[in-house]
């Protein structure tokens, strides 16, 4: 993403709404600046906020008269006045950045908006977690926070070391070059995303270890970690995975119920 | 995608935060769907959902490209139910917010009587969510639970904060925007409504939940009994 300094009349409003704190109004020129290092291309800015088409010098020259007096116009908070940002022409590796940042573009790899696949929203369809296993979905980033492909690399190399298989139909195993271990490509190591999603599954004799290396591992890195483990319900819609997490001293209380009404057509 | 996974507080704050959702598995059933979205979301507008949206055009609070200054003095702002199924031209993920279990196990209802063959989820607390599939003759197929957050939790900003910012788990709703309409309401700048407003038009898939978001904006600024 860019700003077009010709634009900008540094209002400031935008500093506010880019998530990773990436926009600053740079002190020599006073117009909104982009930390690209920052920036995760997520389009915040440039879709989030309302514009007006408003003519650049009237602003500024407004905005010096009023700060002369001491005096602040308060503007609604969401608005870029004058249309500033402008969307960059990414290139390898960088558009790595936006695939898993802007959930309105589909990854490549999947099809699929948003930074996953469809996890146990469509097990009912696919089938893929089954009675007796748990299907994992380890976040990067989230909530907020970015995260960078070297820390997410930590994880998947331990949990590769634990013999786990990455789910094939996910954009992180997609960008890994040998799944076996966990390694992922070295030109996306530094690449900076707003979120991104590790998943597996394993039996549920398993899930203690598995949680154990997570938990580990993710005192190693920099960056939050998120944690789903799903599973499929019996005839009675009951599961024994709810005993196995609270014998492992989680609490929870918020989830996703996939209620059973998909069914494939072909 | 796991936008709706993590909602942060705690069970009693969540008690109005229930999200229903439709999806198509690529290739398996998403062939002609998108007039079954578009019934999801027509059904669900009966029981007056606080959000709805498409996952691929946004939700019923979106921002305008093409204001005028008078904006910043009187902001029309319609809430788009109609754009937003209309809208839908694609397979994508339908969803609707509700702030009460009993709009929710109506619209349930009334999503077993469409039969309408996409998968169909609820993101809430799991007690609440069994219960209603219960009420309503459903038997759950699967679940998945949030484990909540772990690793750099310093990074993280406070409690208040993440109870807004998380409602939009795709990450389009800043932390540091989310502070200042805090800040805003509790100087008396901006009312709570105006400011949850503000935050909604973020949210890209329309799963934000406005009433949930205004009542942890009310509950920031009440004075504390106490000083506690």
């Amino acid at each position: 993403m860019k700003i077009d300094k010709a634009k900008c009349v540094g209002c400031g409003n935008c500093t506010y709404v880019c998530p990773m704190g990436a926009i600053y109004l740079d002190p020599a020129d006073h117009r909104a600046t982009i930390d690209a290092d920052a920036c995760v291309e997520c389009y915040t800015c440039y879709r989030g906020m309302s514009t007006e088409h408003l003519y650049p010098p009237l602003i500024r020259g407004i905005r010096k008269l009023l700060s002369f007096f001491r005096l602040r116009f308060e503007p609604e908070p969401d608005v870029c006045p004058t249309a500033a940002f402008v969307p960059d022409d990414l290139q390898w590796p960088r558009i790595v950045r936006r695939a898993f940042s802007d959930p309105q573009v589909p990854h490549e790899s999947t099809g699929i908006h948003g930074r996953g696949t469809e996890e146990v929203k469509t097990n009912d369809v696919t089938n893929r977690v089954k009675q007796g296993e748990a299907g994992f979905v380890v976040e990067f980033g989230r909530p907020g926070v970015g995260a960078r492909f070297y820390d997410i690399q930590k994880m998947t190399m331990a949990l590769a070391r634990l013999g786990v298989v990455f789910e094939p139909n996910n954009p992180v195993t997609h960008l890994m070059n040998n799944p076996k271990t966990g390694e992922i490509r070295k030109d996306i190591l530094n690449e900076k995303v707003l979120s991104a999603i590790v998943e597996f599954k394993a039996n549920l004799t398993e899930v203690p270890v598995l949680l154990n290396e997570i938990e580990e591992v993710s005192k190693q890195v920099d960056t939050v970690v998120s944690l789903g483990v799903s599973t499929r319900c019996d005839e009675n819609g009951d599961n024994p995975l709810e005993e196995l997490l609270q014998k492992q001293g989680y609490r929870f209380w918020r989830g996703k119920t996939n209620l059973g009404m998909g069914r494939a057509l072909t | 995608m796991t936008n709706t996974l993590h909602r942060y507080g705690d069970p009693d704050t969540l008690k109005n935060d229930y999200i229903v959702f439709a999806i198509a598995t690529r290739k398996r059933n998403d062939e002609n769907s998108v007039e079954k979205f578009k019934t999801f979301l027509r059904l669900a507008a009966q029981h007056n959902p606080v959000n709805m949206g498409d996952a691929t055009k946004g939700g019923m609070y979106q921002p305008s490209k093409s204001l005028t200054p008078i904006v910043h003095w009187h902001r029309e702002d319609p809430v788009r139910i109609q754009e937003v199924i209309e809208g839908i031209d694609k397979p994508t993920t339908a969803a609707a917010v509700f702030d009460n279990l009993q709009a929710v196990k109506e619209f349930l209802e009334d999503l077993k009587k469409a039969d309408l063959g996409l998968s169909i989820n609820i993101s809430a607390l799991t007690d609440d969510a069994n219960r209603c599939c219960k009420e309503v003759g459903i038997t759950r197929h699967s679940v998945e639970y949030s484990l909540g957050f772990r690793g750099a939790l310093d990074k993280l900003p406070d409690k208040q904060v993440l109870e807004i910012t998380t409602m939009c788990g795709h990450g389009m709703i800043s932390a540091h925007f989310a502070k200042k309409m805090i800040d805003w309401v509790r100087e008396g700048r901006r009312t709570p409504e105006e400011a949850t407003r503000y935050m909604a038009r973020f949210c890209s898939c329309g799963v934000f939940n406005p009433v949930r978001a205004k009542q942890l904006l009310e509950q920031v600024c009440r004075p504390k009994v106490g000083g506690k």
